[in-house]
């Protein structure tokens, strides 16, 4: 049974294991031991942000695809039910359109920049994809009147979804309101999206693009058409990351290219994937929950230091919650010296 | 049926492979021999479709396949055994050959069911590592066999592709004298079969004798001898162009 829902993929380490059930049980009855919205947002952020860097390692680490584009997709997802959340009103319908939209969009778009772009090698690949990336990041700030511009969209969640909406008293004191079924639709669709992502990269087709990554001119020589391989691996860790950008625009009512397109958010995944395990989806799972702990509470961490070492003179500066980027830095630093494999390869290692 | 027509490779103004014409017959073993730099691998890629050919035409069995790519032509039943080592190195020596056998049973496009329930595929490539007494190091992570072992594991997911046509390119290069009866054995068990074409590209002379029935002599890109072993070998040509050399010393 376990076996079938994890696809044989057993976490092959105690420690992992236990970390994984922490991080499922955790997320799953965070609204009741976090009360609060920040720790609710935290929470479903790293839902989301789970499913994107899975979906990313489904590129990096599996099939060896280098692409900048991935953020791009997540954008695509977002903007999608964004939109049409903003043009046809707070309904489920709107939600389904704009979902489908985004999710073909990023399908043809994948398809598209497949095709045309996987024969050649893997820098020049990820050299076009950074060039769509900007392209579409710029063009979507300059079309202000579908996507608001710079300054993005804000829009009415379905009213299920609205802190307004109540459906009971409290349960262990927490009000059972719309917030709260939001976050369970963000935890169960990642939930379900993480396991068909796992189901994929232990199938067949996952066999091969793991044949490509290893070896692409002997994966041709044996009879399997990498281009064709990549591409379809690059559609669904596209349709994935869209998923994951429609389920971060349903959990925030606010879709603007800063917590979407940027950059910034696209060194993060990659991030996730290198620290957690390149080529492991459970990689994925724990990069994606210690980036997102450490961007929300490393800055109040450091704060309880700094008054700690409030009359050290360098120290208390060094220990300054400004500097948490500094600290984060030499944080990932480490993790990549002393975990080359990432967390889950050195976990699994030891065994 | 193999069968090359003027096939030809320039780089630039160097013809690595020259016009060479030259057919495979079904049950046969054919042995390429030529020295170093002959264009004998360079051949072999044109066949295979590694590399595109300059001109002239590859047919096998009456169809034309000298524009396909090379998996292509791995599926309709080209198979080859590289020379320098050629696997997936961080994937085990099953899993290597897993992956052969899969390519026949079509299922690569197959993204939802788990792997390890197809056993049939997994037991027939258990058998092929058995077949080059490979079977004891099915776990074992490809990288980490010796060299030899892994020429074996070249030749176990040749056979796994189950391919009409079979080449070689220098097989037991780089193996201890101990190990290289199991591969000779197991090219003379695919000769046996007598339905397969056989393509050898080999250095040591007394493995060529005892196991072809035709050896083709390239020299500079062009086919330059051909005929049953002891003719060849004994012909003036290929003694200034290849044998003369190494008879000193071999």
């Amino acid at each position: 049974m376990l076996r079938s829902i994890l696809s044989d993929d057993l976490p092959r380490s105690r420690w992992l294991a236990l970390a994984l059930v922490a991080i499922l049980v955790g997320l799953a009855v965070a609204p009741f031991l976090f009360p609060g919205a920040k720790s609710l947002n935290v929470a479903a952020k790293i839902c989301v942000f789970i499913v994107l860097a899975a979906s990313f390692d489904l590129l990096l680490g599996y099939t060896g695809i280098v692409s900048f584009a991935h953020t791009m997709f997540f954008g695509i997802g977002a903007y999608g039910v964004a939109i049409s959340l903003t043009r046809m009103g707070a309904g489920w319908d709107a939600v389904a359109v704009g979902t489908v939209a985004g999710l073909l969009l990023a399908i043809v778009l994948a398809t598209v920049i497949g095709l045309f772009s996987l024969r050649v090698r893997t820098i020049f690949f990820a050299m076009i994809t950074l060039a769509v990336a900007s392209a579409f990041a710029i063009l979507a700030s300059q079309l202000s009147d579908l996507t608001g511009g710079e300054d993005g969209l804000n829009y009415r969640l379905p009213a299920a979804l609205r802190a307004s909406f109540s459906f009971g008293d409290t349960l262990f004191g927490v009000r059972l309101n719309g917030r709260l079924l939001d976050y369970y639709l963000v935890y169960t669709a990642s939930l379900a999206l993480i396991l068909v992502l796992l189901r994929i990269v232990n199938s067949p087709f996952g066999s091969v693009l793991m044949a490509i990554r290893e070896n692409p001119f002997r994966a041709e020589a044996i009879g399997y058409r990498t281009v064709v391989y990549r591409t379809i691996a690059s559609c669904i860790a596209a349709a994935t990351a869209a998923l994951a950008g429609a389920l971060l625009a349903l959990w925030s009512s606010q879709t603007n290219p800063d917590t979407t397109l940027s950059f910034d958010i696209m060194v993060d995944i990659l991030l996730m994937v290198v620290i957690g395990g390149m080529g492991t989806m459970y990689g994925a799972v724990i990069g994606a929950v210690l980036l997102v702990f450490a961007q929300n509470y490393l800055q109040d961490l450091l704060a309880v230091a700094n008054k700690a070492l409030l009359g050290v003179p360098l120290l208390a500066n060094l220990f300054h919650p400004d500097r948490w980027l500094l600290w984060l830095g030499v944080a990932f630093i480490l993790c990549v010296y002393f975990f080359p494999a990432g967390i889950v390869g050195r976990l699994r290692q030891k065994r | 049926m193999l069968e090359t027509k003027d096939l030809t490779i320039r780089f630039g103004g160097h013809a690595a492979v020259d016009g060479v014409s030259c057919a495979f017959e079904k049950g046969t073993l054919t042995s390429i021999v030529g020295p170093n730099g002959a264009g004998k691998t360079t051949y072999f890629n044109l066949i295979s479709g590694q590399l595109p050919a300059t001109s002239g035409r590859v047919t096998l069995n009456g169809e034309d396949i000298t524009s396909l790519a090379a998996p292509r032509r791995t599926r309709l039943g080209l198979g080859r055994a590289f020379q320098l080592t050629n696997l997936f190195p961080n994937l085990s020596t099953l899993e290597n050959v897993r992956l052969a056998v899969q390519v026949k049973s079509g299922k690569g496009y197959d993204l939802f069911s788990r792997t390890l329930t197809h056993r049939e595929l997994i037991d027939q490539a258990m058998a092929h590592l058995a077949a080059v007494s490979l079977a004891d190091r099915a776990q074992a992570i490809a990288a980490t066999l010796p060299h030899g072992d892994q020429r074996k594991l070249e030749v176990a997911i040749l056979l796994a592709l189950e391919p009409d046509v079979f080449m070689f390119d220098e097989p037991t290069a780089g193996m201890s004298i101990d190990e290289v009866p199991t591969i000779l054995d197991i090219i003379a068990a695919i000769k046996q079969r007598g339905d397969k074409t056989i393509l050898l590209v080999e250095h040591k002379m007394d493995v060529v004798r005892s196991l072809s029935d035709r050896i083709v002599v390239l020299h500079q890109g062009k086919l330059v001898a051909d005929g049953k072993p002891a003719e060849v070998i004994n012909s003036d040509i290929v003694r200034e162009a290849y044998l003369g050399s190494t008879a000193d010393h071999g």
